[in-house]
């Protein structure tokens, strides 16, 4: 993992002074609400329903036990004890003062951590593959190019204003893109070209919100070295041209339509050509210097499949489901990458208390060289477990609550906070969740109903990514109450997909209703082996319109 | 009192700035230093291009292009924050300075507040002047704010990865070349 010299503390250190500053000079009236705006969001805090909000960055999803220990110790020094995995694998505080927040940033300075760029209309945190480095299926590790557009990303002088915010997503593994990279702002798909060559696939003006959209390839390959001259004319593109006179349509994505992606693409060209060759173009060296921080820890010669794991699976079903689900195969032999699944019944899908945060910090101590990972699914992996450490990891994981074994499941359901927490939301999106979770909580029938994404937001802001969940299920208004849209047939992983919408949208209490509708219309209809999502591609969305909206016999 | 600031201290301003014409009107460019809109410049330039107390001025979606290289002639050319929310005035003032290679004064004018001094400055403007209501004294500070950048831009052309690579190389260096 990437560790700071002394100039990222140097850099950090300046921050959190300046910040404290500004923190002051707006409690002492010298600067408005609306001048303290974007400086407070570039700085995580943003003011929600209830309270202010906090939310701290994890770069490319990445945390240290010692970062850990620190969050636990934070939440309750400055908050109520928990904290929130967001769906954009940030973490985020609900009841921190506002005067205090220049106090947390400096606590979090002293461990490496600070919540830079996790809100307001700049570049925010680049994310990439949860399991990035520990997956046999990637051309490289893409952690590394996560952290050099960290960097030059970090108080970019000339991209603090942009028209909107701006998201960067990097996806290495060829079968897979669990980073999504194609409703992002920029999606960057690391190749080789037939030369053996390493370089990006760039996509542009992907989204999700009001207008979601798959982005277009916009650049087949970009080599390595150019990375951030391409950014930087890509970025300076937006922002001299995205529009600024509609929040709604000032997002790149609108822009890239407008002047359709041919035309941003040679825009962005043109703006290269000036620039390709300036300071800012990549030298190998740097690329090393930054690669060696995610250099392999020190694995041991293990075998697949030692007794230590293949005896309790036979003995215990519950452990063998577990292992089926929430295990994934490592590159290294004898490794496994687990996931903890934060998602039990009752409590808001992603949420943390402060002694599980401090649990999760020995756990990754004892059995996974002190890192760990949280996903935007918005649960937490441990990527390098001994295999023959598997059953006893799993002992423990059950008494902390994080071994419900319905890792991508019906029940692992991707939500915002929602009306509950969100000062936007038209609707509460955490009962819902729960109602669904409630209704199927018998894990052989979830099993068989295999791998599903139900995804719930709770507006049209889409945190809570409804339009690519196989199920998505978005709050909506109205006139005056909490009503629920369903779409069906989206997807984030390569073949990214918008889901269509169903029909008329539903009362919170017949929610469960519907999905289970939904889902025995799809068991009903598949194929051995079939996924919803490939029964619902074969068979379109008219069948699940009729048995939803049939009247009732 | 002057609002000018520059990156060395306070200053006298001895510019006047014309506002944009109303649609379709000529303006009379009046004797003396003035900042012209890009406009009256590219309208009226056969007579105000023998005057050298000329400088012009561009609004945030006005584009550098318009003038290119020709932009090397002016004493000073300012750009407007027309909200400082408005982030197209920072890829002027980089443009002019390392497309154009504008070598003399380049003013922030319009909603210029503190906490944005040090990314101007970055990116190249050397003067500002600072909204009404902002405390002049507090501009020294905020241009500091930061002792070191990621990025290359106009005050720093070398990006920290270059940089750093410069150590790494110097330590190495003897070993190097010995
Ligand atoms: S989707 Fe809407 S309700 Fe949910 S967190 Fe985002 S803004 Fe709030």
């Amino acid at each position: 993992m990437y560790v700071y010299d002394e100039y990222d503390r140097k850099i950090l250190n300046d921050r959190v002074k300046q910040f404290r500053d500004q923190t002051q000079r707006y409690l002492a009236g010298e600067l408005s609400e609306e001048e303290f705006l974007p400086l407070r969001l570039q700085n995580g805090l943003y003011v929600q329903r209830l309270a202010p909000m906090f939310r701290i960055c994890v770069p490319y999803g990445m945390l240290r036990s010692e970062q850990l220990r620190r969050l636990a110790r934070i939440t309750r020094d400055y908050d109520k004890g928990y904290a929130h995995f967001t769906t954009r694998q940030n973490i985020q505080l609900n009841w921190p003062k506002l005067e205090e927040v220049p106090d947390i940033l400096a606590e979090l300075a002293e461990v490496e951590m600070h919540a830079n760029q996790t809100s307001g209309n700049c570049i925010r945190n680049t994310t990439t593959d949860q399991f990035a480095g520990v997956n046999a299926d990637e051309v490289v590790d893409p952690r590394p190019y996560c952290e050099i557009i960290r960097q030059w990303s970090t108080y970019h002088p000339e991209f603090a204003f942009l028209p909107r915010k701006f998201k960067i997503a990097v996806n290495a593994a060829p079968g897979s893109d669990r980073a999504a990279i194609q409703v992002h702002d920029i999606g960057l798909e690391i190749v080789r070209n037939d030369l053996g060559e390493l370089g990006f696939r760039v996509y542009a003006g992907g989204g999700l919100g009001r207008t979601p959209m798959v982005g277009p390839v916009i650049r087949e390959f970009l080599p390595e070295l150019d990375l951030l001259t391409y950014l930087e004319a890509m970025v300076r593109v937006y922002n001299r041209y995205g529009r600024r006179d509609n929040k709604f349509k000032a997002r790149i994505k609108i822009l890239v339509k407008a002047l359709t992606p041919e035309v941003y693409a040679e825009k962005v060209e043109a703006e290269w050509a000036h620039i390709k060759g300036s300071p800012t173009r990549l030298t190998p060296e740097a690329i090393e210097r930054v690669k060696a921080y995610f250099n392999e820890p020190n694995y041991q010669t293990l075998d697949d499949e030692p007794a230590e794991l293949v005896e309790p699976r036979n003995g215990s079903r519950p452990f063998a489901n577990w292992l089926k689900r929430n295990v994934k195969p490592h590159k290294k032999a004898g490794y496994a990458v687990v996931t903890l699944t934060l998602k039990e019944t009752g409590v808001p899908p992603g949420d943390v208390y402060d002694w599980q945060l401090e649990k999760i910090a020995d756990l990754a101590d004892e059995f996974s060289f002190s890192e760990i990972r949280v996903t935007h699914e918005q649960n937490v992996v441990l990527a390098d477990v001994r295999q023959k450490d598997l059953y006893r990891l799993w002992e423990m994981l059950k008494t902390a609550g994080f071994a419900t074994p319905n890792l991508g499941l019906l029940t692992d359901i991707i939500c915002c906070p929602g009306g509950d927490y969100c000062a936007l939301a038209n609707a509460k999106s955490i009962p819902v969740a729960e109602a669904i979770q409630r209704r199927f909580d018998d894990l052989d029938y979830l099993y068989d109903l295999g791998d599903i994404d139900l995804n719930i937001s709770g507006c049209m802001n889409a945190c809570g990514h409804h339009h690519v969940g196989n199920i998505g299920v978005l709050g909506v208004d109205k006139k005056g109450e909490e009503y629920y849209q369903v779409s069906l047939g989206g997807s984030s992983q390569r073949d990214a997909t918008i889901g269509q919408i169903l029909g008329p949208s539903f009362a919170r209490d017949q929610m469960a209703d519907v999905i289970d509708k939904i889902v025995k219309l799809y068991v009903e209809t598949r194929t051995a082996e079939e996924r919803f999502i490939d029964t619902f591609r074969r068979i379109g969305i008219q069948p699940f319109k009729e048995r939803v909206y049939e009247p009732a016999h | 009192m002057s609002r000018l600031i520059k990156v060395d201290g306070l200053a006298a301003d001895h510019w006047t700035r014309l506002e944009k014409p109303v649609d379709g009107k000529t303006v009379e460019v009046p004797e003396g230093n003035v900042i012209v809109p890009l406009s009256v410049w590219l309208a009226q330039r056969d007579r105000l291009e023998a005057r050298d107390d000329i400088g012009v001025w561009f609004d945030s979606d006005e584009e550098p292009e318009a003038l290119g290289i020709d932009c090397r002639r002016f004493p000073v050319i300012a750009v407007n924050f027309p909200k400082f929310t408005d982030g197209r005035g920072y890829s002027i003032g980089r443009l002019l300075r390392e497309r154009y290679g504008f070598r003399h004064e380049l003013r922030a004018v319009g909603d210029v507040l503190l906490d944005q001094l040090f990314y101007m400055k970055r990116c190249g403007f050397d003067a500002f002047v600072l909204r009404e209501d902002k405390d002049i004294n507090k501009a020294a500070k905020c241009l500091e704010f930061f002792s070191e950048a990621y990025q290359a831009a106009v005050d720093q052309t070398a990006p920290l990865f270059r940089r750093r690579e410069r150590t790494v190389t110097e330590e190495a260096g003897e070993v190097a070349f010995a």
